[in-house]
């Protein structure tokens, strides 16, 4: 009755696509707490790869190696067959307190990365304006954070790190500071951006029901040290009416049997 | 070719603040309340100034007479003349100097460690006390006076600074690392930005000691300019004269630090402007 693809961590390792992302050996302590040990993973390009755990798992941990913010202290990532040893134009992060500058405009949030990178006001501004577009935020272009929702601040993270083009796009619990109604909006139309963009997304979440919704493949965490315990691969179709997924019985399935796996790590 | 996710539900649950040309009433004029709250000052002080509360308090109609008395025969404007000169100099020498060493205090160890206590002691001691020091030094001229204020305005304006700079928003900071920001360019773009209400308001606080720093020097050493005029009308017992002296330092030292939050909300906090 097993309808859903569970899969080991061993044979989840023969996936047809090729890995962009591959971490191998990532091992952090924190003093004498150890945060991650030995993890191998490799994530396919053009996926959606979440990483899921309760809390104390790494899961945040890890996903700030691969964007260089934090160093491991063993072990290596690669993006793209080159060598991670801090932030780089192929990744882009979106932040789970959304990391807005308060005193700048949506425009301007959206267009610093490649303010940074020292593009044309005229040409980062035209990009800026396309992404803002895509995020459905048109007409907020000249507000201040402060005047809008979570969920809009968000969208806002989100077109900021579309615009300077990474393939690689980490977000971090980007919905977690969002109110349930925007997470389930934000999360169709995070499908929908998908579907249009051929980038890699690496979604970390402790929402199982959000990891089932938008995942290709979910990559389960155990804490304490965080490891890695399981690959699933959701077998969904997502190409049709997403209110439809939520009642969608591998959905249901899949939530119920990571619910069952985790349930020992909470006390 | 742009897919326009949908969004309007959520659009429309913004709530943006009503606009300033429908509001109407009292509350919402800020410009009349303060004219009225202008008005009942003066108002009272002319109450007090014909009781009189004293033979040495002048009404407040006299006051405006004798600062117009003071404006025609020139001994005002030539007073702040010699105000003014030490006062905007040591103003501006502790601004940039303030805001500077600060900066440097705030972002490295060694500059926190050499400079920091220097400036905490200067806040708690005072100062004022070291004014006849200074000429003892420095003599009566410029140098003396601009001292003075630097001395008073200095150390608010770095330690603040330097508290802005300390404690600047971690996850900006991680924000522009990620994507790619030089050290230059968090430092432009991001701390001073996310650090200007702070240091504004040591800019505030150090341009007000800096008024008291000039009046100080000028009523303690060296009689000239503003501190001189006092003085002089106090001892020939032109109270009015007096009272229109101190009443308009006061207001120049106002004025000044109501421009400084106008140039703060217009150059580094946009968000801030009409909230």
């Amino acid at each position: 009755m097993a309808v859903t693809a569970l899969r080991e961590k061993q044979s989840a390792v023969h996936t047809s696509v090729e890995a962009i992302v591959e971490v191998k050996g990532i091992c952090k302590s924190y003093g004498n707490v150890e945060a991650l040990r030995d993890i191998d993973l490799d994530f396919p390009r053009g996926k959606l790869t979440s990483l899921l755990g309760p809390s104390g798992c790494g899961k945040t941990t890890l996903l700030k190696i691969i964007a260089g913010l934090i160093g491991a202290s063993a072990g290596s990532v690669t993006v793209d067959g080159k060598h991670v040893s801090g932030p780089g134009p192929e990744r882009a992060f979106v932040f789970q307190d959304f990391a807005l500058m308060p005193w700048a405009t949506v425009l301007r949030n959206v267009a610093f990365g490649l303010e940074l990178r020292g593009t044309g006001k005229t040409e980062r501004e035209e990009t800026a304006r396309r992404y803002i577009a895509q995020v459905g935020l048109s007409g907020f272009e000249d507000k201040y954070p402060h005047e809008l929702s979570g969920g809009m601040r968000q969208r806002v993270g989100l077109a900021r790190a579309l615009s300077v083009d990474a393939e690689v796009l980490l977000l971090d619990e980007p919905f977690s500071a969002v109110d349930e109604q925007n997470r389930r909006k934000f999360q169709e139309d995070l499908i929908r951006l998908r579907s249009k963009q051929n980038k890699t997304f690496i979604f970390v979440t402790h929402s199982i029901e959000e990891a089932v919704y938008i995942s290709d493949r979910i990559v389960l965490l155990s804490p304490r040290p965080g490891r890695v315990s399981q690959v699933i691969e959701p077998d969904i179709n997502r190409s049709g009416d997403p209110d439809r997924i939520h009642r969608d019985q591998h959905y249901l399935d899949t939530v119920e049997e990571i619910w069952q796996g985790l349930k020992q790590y909470v006390e | 070719m742009a897919t326009n996710v949908r969004t309007e539900s959520e659009a429309t649950n913004l709530t943006l603040p009503a606009t300033s040309e429908e509001a109407i009433g009292l509350r919402d004029r800020p410009i009349i309340l303060r004219l009225v709250s202008i008005a009942l000052f003066a108002g009272i002080w002319e109450i007090a100034g014909r009781i009189p509360v004293s033979f040495a308090f002048p009404t407040f109609s006299d006051t405006i007479a004798a600062f117009f008395g003071l404006i025609a025969d020139g001994s005002m404007p030539a007073a702040y003349l010699s105000t003014l000169q030490p006062l905007v100099l040591g103003v501006l020498l502790s601004t940039f100097l303030g805001v500077g060493i600060g900066i440097v205090c705030g972002l490295s160890r060694a500059g926190e460690w050499l400079l920091i206590p220097v400036f905490i002691v200067l806040q708690a001691a005072p100062v004022a006390a070291f004014i006849p020091l200074v000429t003892f030094v420095y003599g009566i001229g410029m140098t003396a006076k601009t001292i003075a204020v630097m001395i008073l305005a200095l150390p608010v304006i770095v330690l603040n600074t330097y508290k802005a700079v300390r404690n600047v928003n971690e996850s900006l900071l991680v924000m522009c690392r990620s994507f790619l920001g030089t050290r230059w360019q968090t430092i432009t773009r991001i701390i001073l930005p996310d650090a200007s209400p702070v240091i504004f308001a040591g800019l505030r606080l150090g341009v007000a000691a800096g008024f008291v720093g000039v009046v100080l020097a000028e009523l303690l050493i060296t009689p000239t300019g503003i501190g001189d005029l006092i003085t002089f009308h106090r001892s020939r017992a032109d109270y009015a004269e007096m009272y229109a002296t101190i009443a308009s330092i006061i207001a120049l030292s106002t004025l000044t630090l109501v421009f400084l939050q106008w140039i703060e909300v217009r150059v580094f906090r946009p968000e801030k402007r009409g909230a």
